[in-house]
Formats: C-alpha cells, structure tokens, sequence
C-alpha cells in the first residue's frame, strides 16, 4: 500500500521534471529573450516576491479576492435559499439568472470603474459581480432539491423554522453550494488578475503587468509563476476545506478517497447516486 | 425543474457525471404534463423578465440607482434595436465570435486525442495526474502580459489564451470521460474481436461523449471570458472593445449596457446551442433517455 504510493508519486513527478529541465537546456542554449532559463525566473522570484512585495502586492490582492468571493458566497447563498423556497419565484427568475451568469464578467469591469473608480471597492464589487451567480443557482437547486419527505416530517414534528433551515435545508444543499463556490473561485482568482490589468496601482496582475511593459521578462515570469501557484494553492485548499466540512456526505456515497488514480477499474454502479460534491472535488471549476 | 438544473450544471461546472443532472427530465413519462410544464416555465419565465426590467425602470426613475451609473432599460433597449438594425453589432459580435471558434477548435483537436490516449494508457494516466492537476487550476488570465509580449496585441493572441484557458476542461473530461468507460463493455468487444480501433469507436469514444460535451461547454464560457477579457484589456477588436469605447465616450452609458447587453446575450445563445446539441447528438445516451438515469 505504502510502497504503492510512493510509486504513485515518483511517476507523477516525472513528467514536470523532465519538462523543466528540457525548458531550462533549452531555454540556455537558445537564449531567447522572451524564455529566459529557470535559473533566472527562479532567482527573481526569491527576490521579488520572498518577501518584499508580499505586503505590497501579494497581500492587497488576496485581500480583495477573498474579500469578493466572501461576499459572493454570503449573497449566493442567502438569496439562493429564499429564491429556493419559493417554486414560482425562482422559475420565474431563472431566465435573468442564467442570462447574467452566462454574461462574461469581465464585460463589467467599464461598469465598476464607472460606479466606484479606480479602488479597491470596484475590485471588490466586479469579483463579488461575477462570482454570485454560480453560488447562487446552485444553492437554489439544492435548496429545490431537498428531500420532500424529510421537510415534511420536520414540519410535522414541529421543528421551528430556523431548524429546519440550519438542520436540514442548509446541510442538504451543502454540497451543491460547495460545488457552486468552487466554480465561484475560480472565477474570483481570474477577476482578481483582470481587475488588476486595468486600473490598478498594486497587486501580483499590476506587477506582471508593469514588468512586461518594462520588458523585464525573467519579473513578468516570475509573477505569472505566483499567479499559478495562487490558483493552485486555492483550489487545494478549498478540496481540504471541502472534504472536512462534507466528510460525512463522502462518507455515506463511500467515495471519500477520491482524485487518486486507482488502478482498480470503476464499477458503474457507483455512479448511481451522482455526488455533486465529489464531482467538484475531482474536476476542474 | 429540467431547465434550472441542466442550466446550472452549466459552464465552470465541474460536472463529473454529466448526465446526472439531467435525470429530471420528463421522469414523469407523460408527454402532455411536460408540454404543459415547460409552458408553464416559459410563462413564468417571461414574466420574470418583464417584471425584473419594470422593476429597474422604476428603480432608476425614482432615483433609488443614480442615472449616471445605470440609465432606464427604456434607454438601453433603443440603443440595442439601433446596434441591430444598423448591422452595427454585427462586426464586433463576429469578432468575438471568431476568436471563440478558432480557440476552441484547437484546444479541442489536440485536447481529445490526448485525454483519449491519457485515459486508455493507464502509465500515461499515472504520468500525466499531478502535471494536470497542477496546471488545471492557473488562471489563464496570468498569461495575458506574455501573450501579449510574444504574439502582440491581435487575434493570435486571443486565440492563444482562448486555446490555453479552454485546454484543459476539455482534456480533463476527456480523460474521465475515458477512463470512465465500462470495463465490461470493453472487455465484451474485445472478447468478441473487436480490432482496437473498432473499439475504440465503438465503445470507448461514444461512452466519453458525454464528457466531452460536458468539458466543452465549459470551454464555451471560459472562452468566452477570455475572449472580452482580451478586447477589453488588450484592446483586441470585439464586443469588448466597444463597451470600453462607449465607457470612456462619456454620456454614452445606455450604449455601453446595451453592448453589454449584447455580450450576455451571445454568452446565454452559445451556452443554449451548446445544451441542445447536446440533447440532440447525445439523445441516444442513457442519461438523456426520457426516464433514463443510471
């Protein structure tokens, strides 16, 4: 078992390997300017972003993102459950639902600087904007989808309503609300960079931004470098979160050791009873 | 209940089962009470609309919304009819349209063969997991700077980043997709003497499709992000590039909504064509089956 997985992760650790080293001897023998060696990214990135711009630029970012997908998730998920209640309301809103998720955010960002300028707050407003919808239409399908049973037992025993609300609806939408948030994040990560593009004075975009008007590639690199691993480091940390607050949910469908490739081929049957949650867990956002 | 739940499973979605969210479909059988559901949903759904644009008319009226930040709809509508009938939403919209095909198209050519041979070859699959799963969450958008640099300000670079950012849903569903694939039914083919290819296609691929319509309707929204991120960061022509014209116009702010109007309609027909296609080539599948479900 152990020595399985040890395996596991010396064939996974290959394949970057190898690649990196075929870009770093190719990169030093072709010197182009545009591919500069891993040497040079490497170096400027311990310069510039361990530590000296991580107050300056890494931290106003995060700030902002975190700060736009909080307010997302609180918002999605508040009107998603009143929404949800109501069969009616939320047919009737579906169509102006779908129409502003399916609008590409970024077609906002004209409209947040007008609304709020140059700040933080039309950051703020244009992440928040963009990351609400998926949040809020999953939460109102699994808010739809709760067992009718059940809520009608809970009723019957004169559960009161909050309860209800905290006890069951929530805790039964949670996984469709997790899934909504995680495609949530993805889109807050890339408005933050885009938000960044235009009209900013810090953050980890502004300053791979610069860099690429000074021509300092090996910079731009190192920066485009941090923006992946933040979009990595995130989405890992939201499986973690993800996987303790659902651990009962995987539990049950007994799919918990999930996004491993095992060998053992799949029964069909598993996929019977479809898990949102474990399908956000393994597939990308 | 179809329409919401097919509708959210939509782009970014990580559907793993595609077909799981679909199991609402006329699970009643009847024909006739699904006719009836579904004019029931368009009735509601018109109202919502029209009181949901009433309601901004009113709100902006009374001054609850600042005009300057956000005209009646009875000012942006006139400006939408007006891009239409002077065929002047037609340029940008093909455009955008253009970037989103051809970086959709290549992400796909090279996507599906790879994610098929990733899928079948389990060394490849094993090879390939942590690289994948590293580079799936990147934001795109983090290489705009460098697209920039090496390919310049035009199309090829938004079909580049349209090309990167729509890559990997498709492979990833590609190789679930595949991976996926009933053994039995494999290994039945092939014990019958299937050739490889035969079952390839046979079995392998039509069992992936539905992943890989899946992955790309996925692609489509993201494609379309990136395209107006583009236009409207870099200034490649499209739809993008006019909100941002109208924006910095001044006075013009009912043009600007009505571009943008514009841009969430594409993104609203793209992701429909998409679904129905999908019903229609799929409908064969299981999960699209009228009481279907796994």
């Amino acid at each position: 078992m152990i020595r399985n997985r040890i395996t596991d992760w010396a064939l996974a650790l290959v394949l970057p390997v190898l690649l990196l080293v075929a870009y770093d001897g190719w990169a030093r023998t072709a010197d182009d300017f545009f591919f500069p060696p891993l040497s040079e990214i490497g170096g400027t990135f311990a310069d510039e972003w361990l530590f000296t711009r991580i107050p300056t630029d890494l931290l106003p970012s995060l700030v902002r993102m975190l700060a736009g997908f909080a307010l997302a998730v609180l918002i999605g998920v508040a009107l998603g459950t009143l929404l949800g209640f109501s069969r009616t309301l939320s047919t009737a809103l579906d169509p102006v639902l779908q129409f502003l998720r399916a609008l590409p955010p970024p077609a906002l960002i004209p409209v947040s600087l007008l609304v709020f300028g140059a700040g933080d707050s039309a950051k703020v407003f244009l992440i928040a904007l963009g990351a609400v919808w998926p949040v809020l239409l999953n939460t109102v399908d699994g808010v739809r989808g709760v067992d009718r049973t059940a809520l009608d037992m809970a009723r019957s025993y004169r559960v009161p309503a909050h309860a209800r609300l905290t006890r069951l609806v929530l805790p039964a939408a949670l996984p469709r609300i997790f899934a909504g948030a995680r495609t949530a994040l993805g889109i807050a990560i890339i408005l933050m960079v885009v938000s960044e593009l235009i009209g900013a004075d810090n953050g980890v975009g502004y300053v791979v931004q610069l860099a690429q008007r000074g021509f300092d590639i090996p910079e731009m690199w190192a920066g485009t470098v941090l923006l992946g691993l933040l979009g990595f480091s995130a989405n890992a940390l939201f499986v973690a979160v993800e996987r303790r607050v659902l651990h009962w949910h995987l539990a049950i469908s007994g799919r918990a050791t999930t996004g491993r490739a095992s060998s053992a081929p799949r029964r069909r049957s598993r996929r019977t009873t479809p898990n949102p949650t474990e399908a956000a867990g393994a597939r990308r956002p | 209940m179809q329409l919401s739940t097919t509708g959210t499973a939509a782009p970014g979605e990580p559907a793993a089962a595609p077909p799981t969210a679909r199991r609402g479909v006329a699970r009643d059988g009847s024909r006739l009470r699904t006719a009836d559901l579904g004019l029931r949903r368009l009735g509601l759904g018109l109202a919502g609309v029209v009181a949901v644009v009433l309601l901004l008319e009113i709100v902006v009226r009374v001054g609850l919304l600042p005009q300057a930040w956000f005209p009646p709809p009875s000012e942006i509508f006139p400006d939408f009819a007006g891009l239409v009938t002077t065929g002047e939403l037609f340029v940008p919209l093909g455009q955008t349209l253009q970037g989103w095909v051809l970086g959709i198209l290549a992400a796909t050519v090279v996507a599906v063969p790879l994610g098929v041979l990733i899928g079948s070859l389990e060394l490849a699959h094993r090879l390939t997991r942590f690289m994948l799963e590293f580079l799936r969450p990147i934001p795109p958008v983090a290489l705009i700077p460098a697209a920039v640099l090496i390919f310049g300000s035009n199309l090829d670079m938004k079909v580049f980043l349209i090309a990167f950012g729509t890559f990997w849903p498709v492979l990833l569903q590609t190789v679930y997709g595949v991976h996926d694939v009933d053994p039995t039914a494999r290994d039945t083919a092939r014990s019958y003497g299937l050739a490889p290819r035969a079952v390839l296609l046979r079995v392998t691929l039509p069992s992936a499709l539905p992943y890989i319509a899946t992955g790309l309707r996925i692609a489509s929204a993201i494609g379309l992000i990136l395209a107006v991120t583009s236009e409207i960061v870099v200034g490649v022509p499209g739809i993008g590039v006019r909100i941002t014209d109208a924006q910095s116009a001044g006075g013009a702010e009912a043009l600007m909504y009505a571009w943008i109007l514009a841009a969430g309609l594409l993104g609203w027909v793209l992701n429909g064509a998409l679904q129905m296609a999908e019903r229609r080539l799929l409908h064969w599948h299981p999960s699209f089956r009228p009481g279907g479900g796994r």
